[in-house]
């Protein structure tokens, strides 16, 4: 980013039909008091509508939440999405019930960081404004 | 409300007589014990604290009760045995909606349970039923629950994962093939699509051969909580709110043993909210739906009986013990003092629990088992009708065969070892339990007070307040966690490298392709003219003020799909979006 001192800004989304957003809605606040500029999709949100909003509100990174076990096609939707639009720099992570073997496909599948239930809201702000910096 | 009951000061004496004057110790007992138990602060405990002083400066419970270091009979203030606690099957029912309670029968061992396909699904049903489960509980994967058919694009990923996949009356014939609807009960999580799968378990208990009026269960059809905190509505409230209580009469008329509606606090909790939340939300829930089914024409005492009720079982003990008392108390006065319930029966709260599964970690998922543990005696010790128990590795993903027969085990355990069910209500009586249950009680009519003056739930969930109010806990619990003030085992404390991951079990994505081809032939051979003028006649009756159910019924019977019959609804009715 060539301007220094803008805040980072990230969109944090529910894709598909899981209602579970307490972990989604958690980020979000928690992200707001590390100082960035969050938007929350709310929940039931189709990968386009969330590469969509991405692109419009021009955000640094999408965080993904997702745990009703749909994640691995969701979350590799909303990558491809983001990279037909161009927008393949945007960095995606993401977060909810991810069995261990699906880590490894996500993160080849463009997926940069996944955050498994119990993670610390800290480090997940601390990842995203280190990560922030290759931006 | 009989309520008028204030919110006591945990601190206050006893009765008014001891307040100014020093009574003679020997006529009054309170002033005696007063006395004494300032002379114990004062001296016994002032040593010990000195010599050794306690682990924290306060102590709360998870919906930020204060704690006391010590209750006594202090404590219960003006509390009334005969008025607050009567006896077990008698109003206000503290402790206990059944005369005998578990002496009788056992509460229902109910396993949530659904995935992949019907079959598969119902070869789990039957493993359980096989290991000694006793009642049946549906779940449903998402496009289910927010009526869209396996094919439908929304439906992508999703189908089959969170639970069972049923598009059509051949999915549900599956599911239950070869379990005789008239000797199980079966509890279903559905709630915008309930008349769907009601009508579906009907038609299929009809081709059993079992009659309707026999079939007993519980269809949650709560659709107040899917906007606060679930998510899986469709329609706009008011719409679904006409939906619920057109099930409620067909219910009163058809199915006399079933429970039309299961007001469930379990998915307030997990969102978040505290105990006291939990209960007061819920009830206010409970309001909305007897004041919606009173304006339908129906008599309170006509349906209330039937109404029941889903709560958490979470892991601060006392605390839940104490919760599911002060909602039976509170429920009974609501019943009896607002919506004038001549019948006892109609004041009864039954509901079921469920143990928390947003309190089940990844990290060390076995300490999940002793959590559950935990949690279940909460529920029996609060007098539950039904219990789920959930699965050490639900953090992670779905559960095992191994880890769900673990969890009935655990029930079992509990029920015929521990000896906890053989009396009744046995924490009745505990000067701690007795304190935090008027506690919570005075808390939850403080929000009860507040959403009435929004106008009522339907009005404090469209203005958000549930929501906000659910989102600030389940934020502050998170700070918690993260600042230490609240130890979860193994996740901020006890932590060690983890060893690899245990099996889990996933759902193929050939379940989605399968579903996909069983739907295109379904909807070939079915009788294409019947269909349509079924749909046509639901959407007919929504815009009118018929009852939806028998149409739906028929819909159904005539082939038409989950999908479709929703469909026809969304024509008439709309689409709720999330503000």
């Amino acid at each position: 980013m060539n301007e220094k001192k803008r805040k980072i800004r990230v969109l944090i989304a529910k894709p598909g039909l899981d209602g579970h957003d307490r972990g989604a809605k958690v980020v979000v606040r928690a992200l707001r008091d590390a100082g960035m500029e969050v938007i929350y999709t709310g929940i039931r949100q189709t990968p386009e509508a969330i590469a969509s909003a991405a692109v419009q509100e021009g955000v640094d990174f999408v965080g993904l939440s997702c745990l009703s076990g749909a994640h691995n096609n969701l979350f590799t939707r909303v990558v491809r999405l983001l990279r037909k639009k161009g927008a393949g720099d945007i960095i995606v992570f993401a977060g909810g019930i991810i069995p261990a073997p699906d880590i490894p496909k996500l993160k080849k599948a463009g997926v940069r960081e996944i955050f498994p239930p119990g993670t610390s809201t800290r480090d997940i702000a601390q990842w995203v404004l280190q990560t922030a910096k290759e931006l | 409300m009989k309520s008028a009951r204030k919110p006591r000061t945990l601190a206050a004496p006893s009765t008014e007589k001891v307040r100014g004057k020093r009574q003679p110790a020997k006529t009054n007992p309170g002033a005696k014990l007063r006395l004494r138990a300032r002379r114990w602060e004062a001296d016994t405990l002032k040593r010990s604290l000195a010599r050794l002083p306690e682990r924290r400066a306060r102590f709360v419970s998870d919906s930020g009760l204060e704690i006391k270091r010590l209750y006594t009979p202090l404590d219960l203030g003006k509390n009334d045995y005969l008025r607050d606690l009567g006896f077990p099957g008698e109003p206000p029912f503290t402790r206990g909606v059944q005369p005998t309670m578990y002496r009788s029968r056992l509460w229902t061992m109910r396993q949530y349970a659904g995935f992949g396909t019907a079959r598969e699904t119902n070869q789990r049903y039957r493993y359980l039923l096989k290991n000694g489960q006793t009642g049946l509980s549906v779940a449903f994967d998402l496009p289910t629950q927010i009526g869209y058919d396996s094919d439908h694009p929304l439906a992508e990923g999703e189908v089959g994962k969170v639970g069972v996949a049923v598009s059509t009356l051949q999915d549900a014939e599956e599911l239950f093939r070869g379990i005789p609807l008239d000797k199980v009960s079966t509890s279903m999580t559905i709630n915008s699509t309930a008349a769907v799968l009601l009508a579906m378990y009907i038609a299929v208990a009809e081709k059993q051969g079992v009659r309707t009026e026999s079939l007993q269960g519980t269809i949650q059809n709560d659709i107040l909580k899917e906007y606060a905190a679930r998510g899986t509505y469709i329609y706009p409230p008011r719409q679904s709110m006409r939906v619920i209580t057109d099930i409620f009469a067909f219910c009163r008329k058809r199915l006399p043993k079933f429970n039309p509606i299961s007001i469930s606090g379990y998915h307030i909790r997990e969102a978040g909210s505290s105990a006291v939340q939990e209960a007061a939300f819920t009830i206010a829930n409970g309001i909305a739906y007897v004041e919606a089914a009173l304006a339908s024409g129906m008599d309170v005492d006509s349906f209330a009986s039937r109404l029941s009720f889903f709560f958490n079982a979470h892991n601060n003990f006392l605390e839940e013990v104490a919760k599911f008392r002060a909602a039976r108390r509170l429920w009974a006065g609501i019943m009896r003092d607002r919506f004038k319930a001549r019948d006892p029966k109609s004041c009864i709260m039954r509901f079921h629990a469920q143990t928390a599964g947003s309190t089940l970690t990844a990290q060390q998922p076995d300490n999940n088992v002793v959590r559950v543990a935990v949690q279940a005696m909460a529920a029996v010790l609060g007098g539950a009708q039904s219990l789920h128990t959930n699965s050490r590795d639900e953090a992670l993903a779905l559960p095992t065969e191994d880890s769900v027969h673990l969890a009935l085990r655990t029930q079992q355990v509990i029920a015929l070892e521990s000896g906890i069910a053989d009396t009744i209500d046995p924490l009745g009586g505990s000067y701690a339990v007795e304190a935090l249950t008027d506690q919570i009680e005075a808390g939850a009519l403080d929000y009860l007070r507040k959403i009435a003056a929004l106008g009522g739930s339907v009005k404090a969930i469209e203005a958000g307040y549930m929501q906000s109010e659910i989102a600030d806990s389940a934020y502050r619990h998170q700070r918690e966690v993260e600042s230490g003030a609240r130890v979860v085992v193994g996740v901020n404390s006890f932590e060690i490298p983890e060893h690899p991951a245990r099996p889990v079990l996933s759902v193929s994505p050939g379940v989605e392709r399968l579903q996909r081809r069983k739907l295109a032939a379904f909807r070939k051979k079915r009788n294409q003219r019947r269909t349509m003028t079924a749909l046509e006649n639901i959407i007919n009756t929504a815009g009118g003020t018929g009852n939806l159910v028998p149409p739906i019924l028929e819909a159904v019977k005539a082939g038409a799909t989950l999908g479709e019959i929703s469909d026809a609804l969304r024509k008439v009715f709309g689409e709720h979006r999330e503000i």
